[in-house]
């Protein structure tokens, strides 16, 4: 049948079925180029088609827009092959070893793509415990340092390792008497490189000196004692800041923290350690003690013989026949050391082996010896000889020494004849530095061959007999460095590699023959097995000893007396360059970025000395020039310097701080004596120099409602003795000024973090505001900005002297006493629930969190500060200027490499915008997202913020007060009608933040205790 | 502007004038070339200017690290001069809104220059609000405007929001206000214009002004009802300033007391200012027949009375301070009076309570130069007011360990003579462009030859009260 379906075309081109046409019949027009052709042609200009009109245009505009932004990134290189345990955004943690100048701790190191940011404690060590001092919280950022040797140099110049060793191993063949200078080693395993290498060539000798010596007390002792103060009910010091500086304070704090935690709950302890202090500085350890009472440092051996003549008279023993010193509580003591005989300890901080005989044998008078103090388990913090090292420089002087090793020892500088040794160095045909800089020993040597840092190293520490720990690296070398370890086996001609040295040394030597993984041990960074604990004292020449306390110090003098100390932050000044240390203010001065002249307040009225102003000091023809700090507590007649300041050749943070007090350490019975009873001359020149001071109001003002306190009979009696409870009258009478409010408040339905923080047992040792830096990205401000009062720490320690005068007396308020009572108040981000920041933003910057968070949110900020002036605890920091990648504030965040530091999860906060503490809130999300991915509730403890987390004394309890099974729960419901107080709590901004009354074991006295009597009468 | 004047009344404008003398005194500063000592005051005030924008530039670029203020003293000479401006800017709308309702006709030869000066005040206060922001970039922020953050507005609770809306709100309805009692004036202008180009400006700026009956009756209308807007006004503005510190939580700042204690200063401050400007204004352009005697007697008085309110307020905080029994605001008041920054209290209570009293003599209140010595007193003790109640308040609050000194930067300072550069050109600027005295209102308080009344001129002139 014939297809009768209509038909239409198109034209006649299809009717005709033409050539041309049927080629283009499936398109639309014809021979128009189609869409699929041109492609491409849209970029290159050859032509454009109607329909790709907006294209062009979308991507003009896009182009445009992309050219308009800043490229935020620049130089990232995505991983060829990825590193097995490296997962972008996810930390690492390596179990390590902190160790510096004595100082010891196991840590945990935190990484985060592949580089180290942050050391936390690492609780598995039964000797660090997780404690963690600010100097070694700081360490990391030294990792960083830009101004750190960058390789091996000769003379000075860039030299391949290859070449320097081969110099230094014909240098070393020649022959003749090698030094090996170190300070004290705790790592076995080195000491066993150096063997090898003394074997290599037997003219090698080890000369150990301690900046920080102690070689007295190991004299005395004849070996470093292990102290235990957390056994102690009485506990008396002699000028020793265990608390602060004096061999292991974090330790010691730890246990110290013990004797003093009291509990409000009905069965809680309410027994507390009593704590005697007798010292010349205003130490960190004298500020926490409960009776304190000063001496000159020409008294120091007499003062130790009285108190020995006091307690033996107590116990029967027959007392010394030396002059007899007056010392205030010196009886007082004596008779409570002796009525908890078996739970005592005197700890000196003498570095005279007569004054440590003294001491031991009260000790041994008191029982310590099996008790607080163990010398079975011997420490090796210090193994210094002053004696040898006098010698060393002896022979350096005479020429007799050949070829000299610095192991990471800054003699030079840190030693009291050093610039002798300077003098001396060109007389020694082979000089080998392998300090991480050019510093002012490493500068006068041929050859500096740079020893990796800590966290780049491989490496042991065994702090205490049968107590070790392992270091490991936790990022390659940055620098072209090498290991010591490795150096000394390449010279002595034998494999360098040195982790494999480690490992068969530990498997054959130390790790008891297989029983433990070497692999589980690098895992948990300690292996312990401890050594038996000895009853026994020491035998102690006590005639001896009185002889040369007889000879040495006098019962009074009227001369002008200096005390060299250490401060907290910067110890012997090894770590100088870290600006975190210096910016980190001393406990109690609260003084950072130098050190000073401290004189107590009638010292500088004698002297006409005023505070903020210069004076020169001069002892035996050296002199330095330092501004002068009032130290309330001091002891009269006497001038202290701290150490570690001065340095000459260490970096831009350190060189030209403060002045170098080294010089002036004398020798006193054959050790090196941290004062100088000299003629001691003192002027002021007239400059003003401020201090940098990070608080310049000293006392509390007499505001109960800030710091609450009471003494312990007195809390045993009421629990709640210390508290300060205003009340307001309103028409329905009397009325807790806590609850009127004209807030709802706010339902926490999920999580309500807080914190509570025991003044009793803060230290004020200043870990935590290290920690916090650390963390948080905080910046470094400088001297200038600090004097500014423009500091940005997040977290500071507030410490107040108490003063004698009268409540109504605020002129006399603002007077410290002449031997003030301090207290120590962490002060932080309160995290109000009533926040007087948040309702005065007027653009919503800083809110509050459905977790009682009071939260920051900087990219909102537009820097009114008006949050700040409404802020009663002043605890929030402006960024005045960007303080990042700017060349004022050059404090190794102004480099690319300084700035691997930060923390990742933590924004860096861009100029003119306000920033506070945030409750660590990254580790809270961090924390609860863990839990979450396994599908349960965060438990108690495993968030942890740093500044708690770094607490050496656990002073900081943080955590969930929702969960009535946290700690934070329990203290609070323990302490709630007890010790538990808010800040200014009257003003009912209800804080987050809790704070523990502190409570001193003393008995009132003076003024407070009449007026109370009359009171009670 | 039909009137009626008392016939015991003195009469506001002396020297005889007429209609016409008036337009051609105040005309001939618009039209003339600029004289000899204009030019050296703008050019003076041209170089201060300049070298305020330096410091203020520099500030910018840094950030606010420049000054001298720390982490307890967050605020301390910008928002000082903040409140004084704004203080300063009240006489205006006083003057030409409250005086207006209240029937004071002898405003209106002051109360042109007294607005001008209101609005230039307000442009130097506003300039410390950006100033002071660590990100001036991110200023309009604080306006509730749509934005990409989903619904994310301002802080209505933030005083700092209701000062934005009360200071903008001011400066707009004061320009207005402003703006409309100068469209007759400007008209005149035009109309006796020589140039092509004050034609035109003049021409545009006076919007077609007629000067017809029903022009002349809307003018009024809307006069009064921008002056009933404006009344209110003059309490908020400096209300919601005071708040800004009355609802904080810091002592010396928390005090209920604070809305009429600012108000009262700001009138008291205003006032000084327009008492300053004018007396140098009417000798340097000649005009002592329209600011006269009984002008400057009438603001001394008002000076005396708002700084006895303000001294009343001054001893009643202290009063409070130690009836509260609260010890934080008691150390507050007691640490500004014998502190360490006593001197800036003592020179405030020198300034402001103790030298308006003065004013209570007649020869003292009649005498120009002290007049004018005691207007920039009573001034400069308004800023150590302000100074006080916001650095001495903050330097020593809660806790003690905070405690700090604010001591100024050259770029504090800088920053501050940079609002004295800008107000000063603006105004030196507008005395020239701008007929600095109200004429059209000036002639309606004229006793013109068609009043009929009855008593023999008594001017010093002798001449009768003249006609056009």
């Amino acid at each position: 049948m014939e297809n009768t379906t209509k038909r239409y075309w198109r034209g006649i081109e299809e009717l005709t079925n033409d050539a041309e046409f049927v080629k283009y019949a499936d398109r639309e027009f014809g021979d128009a180029p189609s869409a699929d052709e041109k492609e491409g042609a849209i970029f290159d200009g050859t032509g454009s088609h109607r329909r790709d009109f907006l294209k062009v245009l979308g991507f003009g505009m896009s182009a445009v827009a992309l050219a308009a932004c800043e490229a935020p990134v620049k130089n990232t290189i995505p991983y060829l092959n990825k590193p097995e345990d490296v997962e972008p955004t996810i930390a690492n943690w390596y179990a390590s070893t902190f160790v510096d100048g004595g100082e010891y701790a196991s840590i945990l190191v935190k990484t985060r793509e592949g580089r180290p940011i942050k050391i936390e404690g690492n609780k598995a060590s039964s000797v660090s415990k997780g404690a963690l001092s600010a100097r070694a919280q700081a360490s990391v950022l030294s990792l960083y340092d830009n101004e750190k040797l960058k390789g091996p140099q000769i003379a000075g110049k860039a030299a391949d390792w290859a070449s320097i060793d081969k110099e230094i191993i014909s240098g070393l063949a020649k022959g003749g008497q090698i030094r090996i200078v170190t300070n004290s080693i705790l790592s076995p395993t080195t000491k066993k490189v150096i063997g090898d290498f003394i074997a290599k060539y037997p003219t090698t000798k080890v000369v150990t000196y301690d900046a920080n010596s102690l070689s007295g007390l190991v004299a005395a002792n004849g070996v470093l004692p292990s102290f235990d103060f957390s056994k102690a009910k009485t506990i008396v010091s002699l000028g020793a800041d265990f608390l602060g500086t004096w061999i292991s304070p974090s330790e010691f704090a730890a246990q110290w923290a013990k004797t003093r935690r009291v509990s409000s709950a009905k069965d809680g302890n309410k027994e507390m350690s009593r704590h005697y202090q007798f010292e010349t500085i205003m130490s960190n350890t004298g500020a926490n003690a409960d009776y304190r009472a000063t001496y000159k440092p020409s008294q120091e051996g007499l003062v130790a013989t009285a108190l020995y003549n006091a307690v033996a008279a107590k116990v029967g023993a027959p007392t010394l026949s030396t002059s007899a010193v007056k010392v205030e509580y010196l009886e007082k003591a004596a008779a409570d050391l002796v009525a908890s005989k078996g739970a005592s300890i005197v700890v000196s901080g003498s570095n005279d082996a007569s004054v440590q005989a003294v001491v031991a044998a009260i000790n041994g008078l008191v029982g310590a010896y099996g008790t607080t103090i163990d010398l079975g388990t011997p420490a090796n913090y210090r193994q210094g000889s002053d004696a040898e090292m006098n010698q060393f420089i002896n022979e350096a002087k005479s020429g007799a020494i050949a070829a000299v090793i610095f192991y990471n020892a800054n003699p030079v500088y840190n030693h009291p004849r050093g610039a002798e040794l300077a003098e001396a160095l060109p007389k020694i045909a082979l000089t080998i530095a392998t300090n991480d800089r050019a510093d002012e020993t490493a500068s006068l040597v041929k050859y500096n061959t740079p020893d990796s840092h800590f966290l780049e190293s491989w490496n042991d520490a065994e702090p205490k007999k049968g107590f070790f720990s392992l270091t490991q690296p936790t990022i390659s070398t940055i620098f072209k460095t090498r290991q010591i370890q490795s150096s000394l086996l390449t010279w002595a001609g034998l494999n360098a590699d040195y982790a494999a040295y480690l490992e068969s040394n530990w498997t054959s030597n130390i790790l008891k023959a297989g029983k433990v993984q070497w692999s589980q041990v690098l895992h948990d960074g300690v292996y312990e097995f401890g050594s038996t604990a000895s009853a026994a004292a020491p035998a102690v020449n006590l005639a001896d000893a009185t002889a040369a306390i007889s000879k040495n110090y006098k019962a009074a003098s009227d001369k002008l007396e200096l005390a060299v100390y250490e401060k907290v932050s910067m110890g012997t000044g090894s770590q100088a360059n870290n600006p975190w240390l210096q910016e980190l203010p001393e406990p109690v001065s609260k003084a950072c970025w130098t050190n000073y002249l401290a004189v107590s307040q009638k010292t500088a009225a004698e002297l006409k000395l005023e505070q903020d102003k210069e004076a020169e000091l001069t002892i035996g023809g050296k002199s330095i020039k330092l501004p002068v700090l009032v130290q309330p507590g001091q002891a009269n007649g006497t001038i202290a310097v701290a150490i570690g300041y001065g340095r000459t050749k260490a970096g831009k943070s350190a060189d030209g701080v403060g002045a170098n007090a080294y010089p002036f350490i004398s020798t006193v019975n054959g050790t090196l004596a941290f004062f100088n009873t000299g003629d001691v001359a003192i002027k002021a020149t007239g400059e003003e120099v401020k201090i940098a001071q990070t608080q310049t109001h000293n006392t509390v003002m007499a505001r109960e409602a800030v710091v609450q306190e009471t003494v312990l009979s007195e809390y045993k009696k009421n629990v709640e003795a210390g508290r300060f409870k205003p009340e307001i009258l309103t028409a329905e009478g009397k009325k807790t000024a806590t609850d009127i409010s004209l807030w709802n408040g706010h339902k926490y339905n999920n999580h309500a973090w807080g914190m509570v923080i025991d003044l009793n047992t803060c230290t004020g040792c200043s870990a935590c505001v290290v920690s916090c830096s650390a963390e948080n990205n905080v910046p470094v401000v400088g001297r200038q900005e600090v004097i500014n009062r423009r500091e940005m720490h997040w977290m500071r320690i507030d410490r107040y002297y108490s003063s004698d005068a009268d409540v109504e007396d605020l002129k006399g308020l603002e007077v410290a006493s002449e031997n003030p009572e301090v207290v120590f108040q962490p002060m932080l981000c309160q995290h109000c629930n009533n926040a007087p920041c948040e309702t005065v933003c007027p653009v919503l910057a800083t809110t509050h969190s459905t977790e009682g968070l009071n939260q920051m949110t900087y990219n909102r900020c537009i820097g009114t500060r008006y949050c700040a002036n409404n802020c009663p605890y002043k605890v929030r920091r402006f960024n005045w200027f960007r303080y990042f990648q700017t060349d004022d504030f050059d404090f190794h965040l102004n480099n690319d490499l300084g700035r691997m530091v930060l923390n990742p999860d933590v924004t860096v906060r861009s100029r003119g915008v306000m920033e506070k503490c945030s409750m660590c809130v990254q580790r809270i999300q961090a924390g609860k997202l863990e839990a979450k991915k396994e599908k349960r509730r965060p438990k108690d403890g495993e968030i942890q913020v740093a500044c708690a987390q770094s607490c050496p004394t656990n002073a900081i309890t943080f955590g969930d007060m929702n969960d009535p099974e946290s700690e934070i729960s329990q203290v609070l419901a323990a302490e709630k009608t007890g010790r538990s107080f808010g800040v200014i709590e009257e003003i009912n901004v209800k804080p987050n933040i809790s704070y523990l009354v502190k409570v001193r074991n003393k008995e009132r006295e003076g003024k407070k205790a009449e007026g109370e009597a009359k009171e009670h009468a | 502007m039909s009137h009626v004047v008392s016939p015991i009344r003195e009469t506001l404008v002396g020297g005889g004038r007429s209609y016409h003398d008036v337009t051609q005194d105040i005309c001939k500063q618009v039209e003339g070339e600029p004289t000899k000592e204009w030019k050296i005051a703008f050019s003076v005030s041209c170089v201060i200017f300049a070298y305020g924008a330096y410091c203020l530039g520099y500030t910018w670029w840094q950030g606010i690290g420049v000054w001298g203020l720390n982490k307890t003293v967050g605020w301390a000479w910008d928002i000082t001069n903040f409140v004084w401006w704004v203080g300063i800017g009240h006489a205006g709308t006083l003057i030409s809104a409250v005086l207006l309702l209240f029937r004071q006709k002898w405003r209106t030869s002051i109360n042109r220059a007294a607005e001008a000066m209101t609005i230039f005040a307000v442009l130097c206060a506003a300039s410390f609000i950006l100033a002071h922001m660590g990100r001036p970039w991110l200023a309009h922020w604080a306006l509730p405007l749509p934005n990409t953050f989903g619904s994310l507005w301002v802080n209505f609770n933030s005083p700092l929001v209701w000062d934005v809306f009360a200071i903008s709100t001011y400066l707009s309805v004061s320009l207005v206000f402003w703006y409309l009692g100068l469209i007759p004036d400007l008209a005149t202008i035009r109309d006796r214009a020589q140039t092509k180009a004050s034609k035109f400006w003049y021409g545009l700026f006076s919007v077609g002004w007629t000067g017809s009956a029903k022009t002349w009756a809307r003018y009024e209308y809307v006069s009064l009802i921008l002056a009933g807007i404006s009344t209110p006004l003059v309490l908020s503005v400096h209300t919601i300033v005071s708040m800004d510190f009355a609802t904080s939580v810091i002592p010396g700042w928390h005090t209920t007391i604070f809305p009429p204690y600012f108000v009262a200063g700001a009138i008291f401050s205003g006032f000084a200012m327009v008492q300053t400007l004018l007396l140098v204004t009417r000798v340097v352009f000649k005009l002592e027949d329209y600011i006269t005697m009984e002008h400057i007697e009438m603001m001394n008085i008002i000076i005396t009375v708002t700084g006895s309110v303000v001294g009343i307020a001054y001893l009643t905080e202290f009063f409070i301070a130690w009836y509260s029994g609260v010890e934080y605001e008691s150390y507050c008041f007691i640490n500004r009076a014998f502190g360490p920054y006593w001197w800036a209290y003592w020179m405030m209570m020198t300034c402001n309570v103790i030298s308006p009293q003065l004013f209570w003599f007649k020869s003292i209140r009649t005498n120009i130069l002290i007049s004018f010595i005691l207007s920039v007193v009573v001034n400069v003790g308004m800023w150590f007011e302000r100074f006080v109640i916001i650095v001495s308040s903050l330097h020593r609050d809660y806790i003690p360990s905070s405690w700090a000194m604010f001591s100024p930067t050259m770029y504090d300072i800088g920053d501050y003579i940079f609002s004295f550069g800008l107000f000063f050109t603006l105004f030196f600027l507008f005395a020239k462009f701008l007929p600095v005295i109200n004429m059209a209102e000036v002639k309606s308080v004229m006793k013109g030859v068609s009043s009929n009344y009855p008593f023999k001129k008594k001017s010093e002139g002798g001449k009768e009260s003249v006609t056009h």
